[in-house]
């Protein structure tokens, strides 16, 4: 890889946003996104799973090469994510009680959440070494709170917005969604 | 597509065999009624082909993990289910995954890293949790294949609009005459959130006529 961590940084962040060019994490997008204290939090915890789960899976990468049994990746990869945010859930509740009340409900619902997967996956395939791996993490992550904050503060002010019956809910939100992916295009040539 | 308009209320105990299989191609379907599993729904569907490919490979996990889970619902204990489903789905996942590689490469590079993120789709393991590991085997069987097909639908008429608005094909036959101005938007991610809102307005639009009589 000739690219400078910097550049993994802005990709994974703004230009390759997870959540608005690659879809993934959509679903906490559109459900957690309603008010900015949320998905504040949610973003944290997204962060935080993400980045363990980044090293776990760089670990085990290695070592499946090394026995030579790629086709349990995928399954190795999904147990790992889940007891990850297990363990997270316990430490975190153990060391900062303040902190674990705020994540609260939004820890385990992570498990199900595509953008670490995908955070797991795409460092496979793109053969990043533990380094770019976890600058690929965080980039990730902070571009999923940033995506879900800018979500947030734009449903808050729709509140108090006059939206047509037939678009309420789930309708709007796709649409706002979709421009605000069409802004981020905008970030295209930073990378190079 | 046969719309029915048959309520079954919830008290009813018992729906026919055939009405689990048809309630995921309308009344629940996963994508416009459910918003479940978007992720895929959007990421591939700039093109029907991969909107197909996406939806049967989807409908093959939901079909088999149901059936699996149904089948093994009494001897997976209450605790461990969820991980116990994910594993099972984990298992078909990478199957599909080998499988889609054998037969088409270049459908498999052009889903990408989809296929094995068919894992946390959220339509498979809500159908395992909510449907499987309470009904039987031939039911959740036929649940599952409604489900899948249902998704498999919902992800062509996303897929079909983008394709032809975006590339003025269907299939990659060429239909809109080449003066057509191609839509570039439809094929970029922006395309997607739109495509499926507009679907959704649609779909409120349908419901809210039927609900005046």
């Amino acid at each position: 890889m000739s690219d400078s961590l910097w550049s993994i940084f802005i990709n994974a962040c703004l230009i390759n946003n997870f959540v608005l060019a690659y879809f993934l994490g959509i679903c906490p997008f559109l459900g957690v996104s309603a008010k900015r204290d949320t998905a504040m939090r949610m973003g944290m915890a997204v962060t935080i799973v993400m980045l363990i789960s980044s090293l776990c899976a760089y670990g085990i990468h290695q070592l499946l090469l090394l026995i030579n049994a790629p086709y349990l990746e995928l399954i190795s990869f999904i147990v790992v994510i889940g007891s990850t945010v297990q363990v997270v859930e316990m430490i975190i509740k153990k060391t900062s009680p303040v902190l674990f009340r705020t994540l609260g409900i939004f820890l385990p619902l992570i498990t199900t959440n595509c953008a670490i997967l995908a955070v797991a996956l795409f460092q496979t395939n793109r053969n990043y070494n533990l380094i770019e791996s976890l600058i690929f993490a965080l980039g990730a992550g902070l571009g999923f709170t940033l995506a879900l904050l800018l979500m947030a503060g734009l449903r808050e002010k729709l509140e108090l917005a006059s939206v047509p019956t037939l678009v309420q809910g789930t309708a709007v939100t796709l649409m706002i969604a979709g421009i605000l992916s069409l802004t981020f295009m905008g970030f295209a040539g930073l990378g190079t | 597509m046969e719309i029915r308009t048959k309520v079954i209320t919830p008290d009813d105990k018992s729906p026919s065999h055939s009405d689990e299989f048809i309630k995921g191609l309308w009344r629940e379907n996963p994508v416009f009624v459910q918003v479940l599993g978007m992720c895929p729904t959007l990421a591939v569907t700039n093109s029907a082909t991969n909107a197909l490919a996406m939806g049967l490979a989807t409908c093959f996990v939901l079909v088999m993990s149901n059936t699996l889970v149904s089948l093994l619902r009494h001897a997976i204990p209450q605790q461990v289910r969820i991980a116990s489903f994910i594993l099972i789905i984990a298992t078909f996942v990478t199957l599909v995954d080998y499988l889609l590689q054998a037969m088409s490469l270049t459908l498999h590079q052009a889903l990408g890293a989809f296929v094995p993120l068919i894992v946390v789709n959220c339509v498979i393991l809500s159908r395992a949790e909510a449907f499987a590991s309470k009904n039987s085997v031939a039911r959740s069987f036929l649940d599952g294949a409604g489900m899948g097909l249902g998704f498999t639908l919902g992800l062509l008429y996303l897929g079909m609009v983008r394709e032809l608005l975006g590339s003025g094909s269907l299939f990659t036959f060429m239909l809109l005459p080449d003066n057509f101005e191609k839509w570039t938007i439809m094929l970029l991610p922006g395309g997607g959130f739109f495509t499926l809102g507009l679907w959704l307005l649609l779909i409120n639009h349908l419901k809210r006529r039927k609900a005046q009589p």
